[in-house]
């Protein structure tokens, strides 16, 4: 149930914004957010973003892990 | 974002292949229904040796609601019920929602609070408020919603539940424990630094990690290198989503709205502020207080280890109703119920396996 899903932020009007997951465009409210723009990915959770999300940190944390395991 | 790399077979191989080694038995709890379901899903299990066991603990929101809850809702007239679909088919000592809503009940399944509040704007509506600090900021903020748009026929049944308070107890109850997998996303609003007592008072590590086959992995593999070295700590793993003091903006409504109570666990009983119920500002949106509801009471159907397997005691396969007499068709407890449910994940994963 705690299961949060990304998506990009496409628009932005006051603290609602038009999330795109994968095609699908959503409404979600933005008050935990107030700092996101468009172009950032954040994570979703009833209807509300939780947090942006990092793509860089992403990025690195899967490099380390080649370097250490791979 | 492309999470294709978290899903690498050439680096599960290599992570699998480190992790052979391990000899000593240690158990690792997760505490989180979407692990449940990944640790099933990518049958992780299959791939960690006899020495490694993993266990699921109190991390479904359904899970651990009590049973009297859904009773004391059925039993309500005139009233519609707004809920996440997950609640619906959980028994009550009586009945589900599922089948009040046969019987009559106005009974609504929601995606998001807010939903619940359009609802409100026509009829009487509660909304089931369970989840953990995942799920709570939206219910906050629906309240101040609420407030905010003077509508005065929305309700909250507040059965929250926080995880920190879950863990302290489940050490308490459970010392055999060595080590957890975090959850990722109760963890983006409370911050890694919400785990520091696992290692300062209890001398236990803990991994926040996310849900893909390799972040699992690397929970796993992280863990064992901090038990071999005992150096138990919180570790990061899901940096991408995750950071050290979580979101202040979700906790501050949080906090404006709701206040920490004792809290009913099902199957674990009472647990001093481990619950969140409303400040007095808002007391005028509490369920309880407005329908004039008694305190909830723990029940459990007579030989459902449930209990058991929610404090890490067991595993679902070690129950003697498991798939008999309880199967996801006729579950006799909530662990069978919801897809993130332990029972429900390993009769849809891994009942055949020799792993479990
Ligand atoms: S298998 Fe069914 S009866 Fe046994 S613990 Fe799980 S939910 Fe309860």
């Amino acid at each position: 149930m705690c299961l949060a899903i990304p998506g990009k932020l496409v628009k932005k009007e006051g603290e609602i914004g038009t999330v795109d997951f994968g095609g699908i465009a959503k409404d979600i409210a933005l008050n935990f957010v107030p700092e996101a723009k468009p172009g950032d990915w954040l994570i979703v959770h009833t209807g509300f973003a939780l947090n942006i999300i990092s793509e860089k940190d992403a990025r690195e944390t899967i490099a380390l892990i080649r370097e250490a395991y791979g | 974002m492309d999470s294709r790399s978290y899903r690498d077979p050439a680096l599960m191989s290599a992570l699998t292949t480190c992790l052979q080694d391990w000899e000593k038995p240690v158990s690792i709890m997760e505490v989180c229904g979407s692990h449940t379901m990944a640790i099933g899903r990518w049958g992780i299990r299959k791939l960690l040796p006899s020495s490694i066991r993993l266990l699921s603990g109190p991390g479904c929101p359904v899970c651990v609601t009590p049973m009297s809850m859904i009773d004391q809702l059925a039993g309500l007239k005139d009233v519609t019920i707004a809920t996440f679909g997950d609640l619906i088919r959980v028994p009550g000592e009586r009945i589900s929602l599922e089948k009040a809503r046969a019987q009559g009940l106005d009974v609504q399944i929601i995606y998001s609070p807010l939903e619940a509040l359009k609802i409100a704007r026509k009829r009487k509506t509660i909304l089931a408020g369970i989840g953990f600090e995942t799920t709570i900021p939206g219910i906050a903020q629906t309240v101040l919603e609420a407030e905010r748009q003077g509508i005065s026929d929305f309700y909250v049944y507040p059965a929250f539940k926080l995880i920190p308070p879950a863990l302290k107890a489940l050490l308490k109850i459970n010392n055999s424990i060595d080590g957890f997998i975090l959850p990722g996303h109760v963890s983006v609003i409370i911050g890694a630094r919400a785990y520091r007592f696992l290692p300062r008072d209890f001398g236990r590590g803990g991994v926040i990690t996310g849900f893909e086959p390799v972040d699992i992995m690397l929970a796993i593999s992280r863990l064992l290198k901090q038990l071999k070295n005992g150096d138990c700590k919180i570790e990061n793993e899901y940096s991408r989503v995750v950071n050290e003091r979580g979101n202040n903006k979700a906790q501050d409504i949080i906090y404006k709205v709701f206040q920490p109570e004792r809290a009913l666990w099902r199957g674990l009983g009472w647990l001093e502020n481990s619950g969140l119920g409303f400040k007095p500002a808002y007391e005028r949106f509490d369920a309880r207080l407005v329908f004039s509801l008694p305190p909830l009471e723990d029940y459990i159907k007579s030989g459902c280890r449930c209990p058991d397997v929610l404090r890490g005691v067991i595993i679902p396969s070690e129950c003697p109703l498991f798939g008999s007499n309880c199967n996801p068709a006729h579950p006799l407890g909530s662990c069978m119920v919801s897809s993130e449910g332990s029972c429900a994940a390993y009769f849809k994963y891994e009942r055949n396996s020799n792993e479990c």
